[in-house]
């Protein structure tokens, strides 16, 4: 029953790897590695209907994923949804002008919010408002729509 | 009909008796714990034996694990035009549930029906009443170490085995089967939640742990001193501990992510 050193080491490095596989999965994984965006700024859109858009979808720009959803809220006064977004400080050449719409990735898949690059000389800054935008498309309303205009049709 | 009652009522107050003895020696393990942590070294060797010995087995099941899942979840994906998804898909279904349940599976299969055996052999070529006569308590110089071992094991293992399954994923699935490589991150990252998943993955792997740790070296203390009793405690552990777990599993999943 000696005490070896081997034996040290090895359950050292076992322990040592445990530990690097729950950081691994930590932030690697999860999403908590893709917290640390310390340079970001926040850009705010009105939408008449934010449709299924939830805290941490995708802002993207030609496709490009520039940064994430982080609060939506309601107006109360006015009842749109206000929906704020924070953009990676990389893209801080984005037109002021630009216009913001909700899509749906696929026909069943999650939603986001795509940015169109208006012709502006001026650019988004922190805390600018994105005034262009389109909502959600809802697809119920759309086939509620479509059967109404069928119904008249005849 | 007068005897099969009686038959009845022997087995009930057989296995609640049991039951009693296993929680006065779990209670009586615990209290070791005071002793053990003075003496790290009884640990390191435990840690040896179950967790160190269990790593190769772990890592590889949980390489297959994760490239079957890469290439199942990709034909099915595929159908629906859902490749990116491939990564969600692993790392969710590695991070909940296959990671803590299968590496308990083959920890009770590796480990626990070890400990069995030998704690159960020491009771049967009697070192546990030498100790006892030597004023020594084989509970807490043999029991605790082994159990203390077997709960800190447990998570790093289950841990290991989800990392290196979804290592494999991201080889069959974007080595192999050509996924884009960001979006497999991008996907998994969006859709696993550290709080919900990933924690609540390593509680369940400590529970495991425990319960695993808790039979095996309940059933070898609890043996009938033979070799026949060994063998029939050996298997006892097996089959108790995967029903545990997998009984352990339902109750934690509904608990964690149902809404009951």
């Amino acid at each position: 029953m000696q005490h070896s050193k081997t034996q040290d080491t090895l359950v050292g490095l076992f322990v040592a790897i445990g530990i690097a596989a729950l950081f691994y999965m930590a932030l690697q994984i999860s999403n908590l590695g893709s917290y640390s965006n310390s340079d970001s700024f926040t850009v705010s859109a009105r939408f008449q209907n934010s449709g299924g858009l939830k805290v941490k979808s995708p802002v993207s720009v030609a496709g490009v994923k520039v940064g994430r959803v982080s609060s939506i809220t309601l107006d109360k006064e006015s009842h749109e949804a206000i929906v704020e977004m924070q953009i990676d400080a990389r893209y801080d050449n984005l037109p002021d002008d630009s216009s913001a719409s909700i899509y749906t990735a696929g026909l069943l898949g999650e939603q986001y919010i795509s940015l169109d690059p208006g012709a502006s000389d001026d650019y988004l800054k922190n805390k600018s408002k994105i005034d262009i935008t389109s909502s959600a498309i809802v697809l119920e309303e759309m086939i509620g729509k479509f059967m109404m205009n069928k119904a008249e049709g005849k | 009909m007068l005897e099969l009652l009686e038959q009845l009522g022997k087995t009930t107050r057989g296995s609640f008796a049991k039951l009693g003895r296993a929680t006065f020696f779990l209670m009586h393990t615990l209290t070791g714990v005071r002793e053990i942590l003075p003496r790290p070294s009884l640990l390191i060797k435990q840690m040896y034996s179950i967790g160190v010995l269990s790593f190769l087995i772990i890592a590889i099941s949980g390489l297959f694990v994760g490239m079957v899942l890469g290439l199942q979840g990709y034909y099915i994906l595929s159908d629906f035009g859902a490749e990116e998804s491939l990564g969600l898909m692993v790392a969710a279904s590695l991070v909940r549930e296959l990671g803590p349940v299968v590496s308990a599976l083959l920890f009770a299969g590796r480990a626990g029906s070890a400990l069995t055996a030998e704690i159960g052999l020491m009771k049967a070529t009697e070192q546990l009443s030498g100790m006892e006569m030597m004023a020594v308590d084989p509970i807490n110089r043999i029991i605790t170490p082994r159990f203390l071992a077997g709960l800190i094991s447990m998570p790093l293992l289950a841990a290991i085995f989800s990392s290196v399954g979804v290592m494999g994923g991201h080889m069959v699935g974007v080595g192999m089967l050509g996924v884009d490589d960001g979006a497999f991150w991008a996907q998994m990252q969006n859709g696993i939640d550290f709080n919900e998943d990933i924690i609540n993955g390593v509680i369940k792997s400590v529970v495991f742990g425990f319960v695993v740790s808790w039979i095996a070296l309940f059933e070898g203390y609890d043996t009938i001193p033979t070799s026949e009793g060994v063998s029939r405690a050996t298997t006892r552990t097996v089959v108790n501990s995967a029903f545990s777990i997998l009984g352990l599993d339902f109750i934690l999943t509904a608990l964690m992510f149902g809404d009951i």
